[in-house]
């Protein structure tokens, strides 16, 4: 379909290249984003995908979910495995030794494997310009090795290696900003996008595949098991995300950003947090310094989206 | 017409990979594998070799690089050396594990700390237990034929294993030698297109990577121990048919004059050449010395190698690496574990030497040998010593 914006449930493709059956934890919001992903993708896709938990699901042998031509080699290395993908298909198209077709390489990891330990390897992709997409599935901590902490972990979340304790808030840092890390790579295509918004999502999948040369969405995936948050409200947590501030929706398409769900009037951290477990421990004055840095941030893109829009004459 | 030229061996080896028609190439600089990865960027720039050749970020990306475009269907090479090999060494369990014929050179160094540039074969035999298809050279014209020949074996349907090429760095990485050139046409006419089955393609789709539970693991390690052992047969045939279209032939263990030698010296890579050079000395002052050099590292060909040695009272065997801590040198260590068991069997003495760049002459390995018959004389050998060092 052209368009996922015009909604209309059979026009989305009835597609699964990611089948059911897989182990993921009930309520998962980050194999729901991979799924809807997934259906974005086309029959005309590779996959790449990093060690974490969309991989520990979906391919204990002898079984595996994906429908696709799809291969996991490690933890920090996805972006490197796709490269060398990428240059085959040139190479052998170019060589005639295979039919030639226009073939997308998809790369996908969790924060974990994106943000900390693979950084490297996809700042390396990204600078050399491959053409492929990278997706971050964002779940905020190591889960598939038991909810540890990664630097995409927030503020004050309690976490197996940043405790909440009499001495600890949980996290003591600040969350990576890997979408501008990506755009200082000046990259054709940066993202954000959230499963609680599944056209958005797929639409922004589809740009990023359409994309000649490297792109990147950092898709916002909410855990029920690592939050320790209700698995029925996982799409409902990951719409307060982007209601409070805490996780806006919006594209740099060749340096311009452009905001792509319009917030008129934050609402309330407390909003977001209430519920999630791993804020439990917060109190008021925690969740009042959070939010002022949730506001500051939501500003500077606010300024840089407007910013966009004047030098686009708009 | 093959053309014999004076050429350094990383440059030679360059030029076989672009013999050999390789798709990509991905590789991160390292001394003293350098001249090989910009020789062949050379190449690609120049138009010479069409291949994708990625200049990546470090060589854990290189051997990942390497992985995607083997896994994808193209023939693969990278090379490197010492922490850079180190740096790859998850990768490279991958590599095999999945069965990616990937081939790779390894200008044999030594690994910090402290820093050292320069050779020796502590860099590689940390990576013994990757599964790997690993053999030494010893002249820059057995680095050309074996380039040649690892390609035609780790891509063969009934290999599908990584190959590794070590040559000695700097004592044969910078070397220049007279080296015979086979023709392009012979090299394709030898060696086929990369046809793998499996390939990353939307056309059918195959899934690589999944994780194995405790059911399936020892079977899919055994399914890989086995397939690098039986590589052995289809090693040597290439190795036999490459004798008969290009003359030179290769096998895995060589012996040079054994015929009733009393005193064997083992050898592997570069350094076989002067330990040669010092058998023939020895033998014209009429002392009984012969020479084992061991080409095939992995698969570890233990019947060849007792063939050659069961005959003498005393194998001095020379490992340029140190295992720290451990009971002898690493090659030193394994021959004595495959002897343990048999009747006829030599007394093994373990020397350590030409570790971090040091040299070993002829006339060391004289004093080896010398030194090394004595102590096979003693009633409790020293499990190993390490050849000139000052205490
Ligand atoms: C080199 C290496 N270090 C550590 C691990 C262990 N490990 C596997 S998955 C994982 C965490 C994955 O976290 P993330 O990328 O955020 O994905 P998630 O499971 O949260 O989706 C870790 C630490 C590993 N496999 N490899
Ligand atoms: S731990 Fe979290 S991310 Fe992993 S499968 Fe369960 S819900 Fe999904
Ligand atoms: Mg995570």
């Amino acid at each position: 379909m052209e368009n996922y914006n015009v909604f209309a449930s059979r026009v989305v493709s009835k597609n699964e290249p990611l089948a059911p059956g897989h182990r993921a934890c009930t309520g998962c919001g980050e194999v729901l984003a991979l799924r809807l992903c997934a259906k974005a993708f086309g029959k005309n896709t590779i996959v790449v995908n990093a060690t974490g938990c969309m991989e520990i699901i979906a391919s204990q042998a002898p079984y595996n979910s994906w429908r696709l031509p799809w291969i996991h080699t490690l933890f920090e290395n996805a972006s490197a495995t796709a490269s060398g993908i990428e240059a085959a298909i040139k190479v052998l198209a170019r060589k005639n030794r295979v039919p030639e077709s226009e073939i997308n390489v998809v790369a996908i990891g969790g924060d974990g494997s994106t943000v900390d330990i693979g950084i490297q390897s996809l700042s390396g992709a990204l600078e050399r310009g491959h053409n492929f997409t990278y997706i971050c599935f964002d779940n905020e901590a190591y889960m598939n090795t038991g909810i540890q902490r990664s630097s995409a972990t927030p503020f004050g979340a309690s976490t197996t290696t940043s405790p909440a304790g009499k001495k600890s808030i949980g996290q003591s840092t600040w969350k990576k900003d890997m979408p501008a890390i990506m755009a200082a790579h000046n990259i054709p295509y940066v993202a954000t996008a959230c499963p609680s918004y599944p056209f958005d999502l797929m639409n922004k999948v589809e740009k990023a595949l359409a994309t000649k040369g490297p792109a990147y969405i950092h898709v916002f995936s909410v855990c029920p098991t690592g939050w320790r948050s209700a698995g029925n409200l996982s799409v409902r947590y990951g719409r307060l995300a982007v209601e409070t501030g805490v996780f806006p929706l919006y594209e740099i398409e060749n340096g311009v950003y452009k905001m792509s769900v319009e917030v008129p009037e934050l609402k309330p951290l407390t909003a977001y947090t209430k519920g999630q477990g791993r804020f439990k421990h917060l109190k008021e004055d925690n969740l009042a310094k959070i939010e002022a840095r949730v506001h500051e941030e939501y500003e500077k893109l606010l300024e840089k989206c407007n910013l966009s829009a004047v030098e686009e004459g708009k | 017409m093959a053309k014999r030229v004076g050429i350094e061996s990383s440059i030679a080896v360059a030029d076989t990979v672009k013999m050999c028609d390789v798709d990509v190439v991905a590789a991160y600089p390292i001394t003293p594998q350098t001249h090989i990865v910009e020789h062949i960027a050379d190449l690609v720039a120049n138009g010479e070799l069409d291949a994708e050749y990625i200049p990546v970020e470090s060589e854990h990306s290189a051997m990942s690089a390497c992985l995607g475009s083997s896994a994808a269907g193209a023939r693969t090479f990278t090379a490197t050396a010492s922490q850079g090999l180190e740096l790859m060494h998850e990768v490279l369990y991958v590599a095999s594990g999945m069965r990616l014929p990937i081939v790779m050179a390894v200008a044999n160094r030594a690994v910090s700390a402290p820093l050292s540039i320069w050779g020796d074969h502590s860099d590689v035999m940390s990576c013994r237990d990757t599964g790997w298809i690993q053999v030494f050279v010893e002249n820059g014209q057995e680095a050309v034929d074996m380039t040649i020949c690892s390609f035609k074996i780790a891509e063969d349907p009934s290999v599908l294993l990584p190959f590794m090429i070590n040559l000695d760095g700097f004592h044969l990485s910078h070397v220049i030698e007279p080296i015979i050139f086979p023709e392009e046409e012979e090299v394709k006419a030898f060696l086929p297109n990369f046809d793998y089955k499996y390939r990353l393609t939307p056309d059918h789709p195959v899934a690589m990577g999944d994780f194995a539970t405790p059911p399936l693991f020892t079977e899919a390690r055994w399914a890989h121990h086995m397939a690098l052992v039986n590589s052995q047969k289809k090693i040597v045939e290439v190795w036999n048919e490459f004798e008969q279209k290009f003359g030179r032939g290769y096998k895995p263990v060589e012996t040079y004059k054994t015929e009733g030698a009393e005193t064997l010296l083992f050898t592997m890579g570069s350094f076989s050449e002067t330990a040669m050079t010092a058998v023939d000395q020895m033998r014209e002052q009429g002392k009984n010395v012969g020479l084992v050099r061991l080409r095939l590292w992995r698969p570890f060909p233990f019947e060849e190698i007792y063939e050659a040695v069961k005959g003498a009272k005393t194998l001095i065997v020379l490992d340029r690496a140190l295992s720290t801590g451990g009971p002898a040198g690493p090659v030193a260590s394994e021959i004595k574990a495959g002897l343990y068991n048999k009747e006829v069997k030599p007394k093994v003495v373990s020397i350590i030497g030409g570790i971090g760049g040091r040299d070993i002459h002829d006339y060391d390995f004289i004093n080896i040998v010398e030194h090394g018959e004595a102590l096979a004389k003693t009633s409790d050998i020293a499990p190993y010593e390490i050849y000139g060092v000052r205490g």
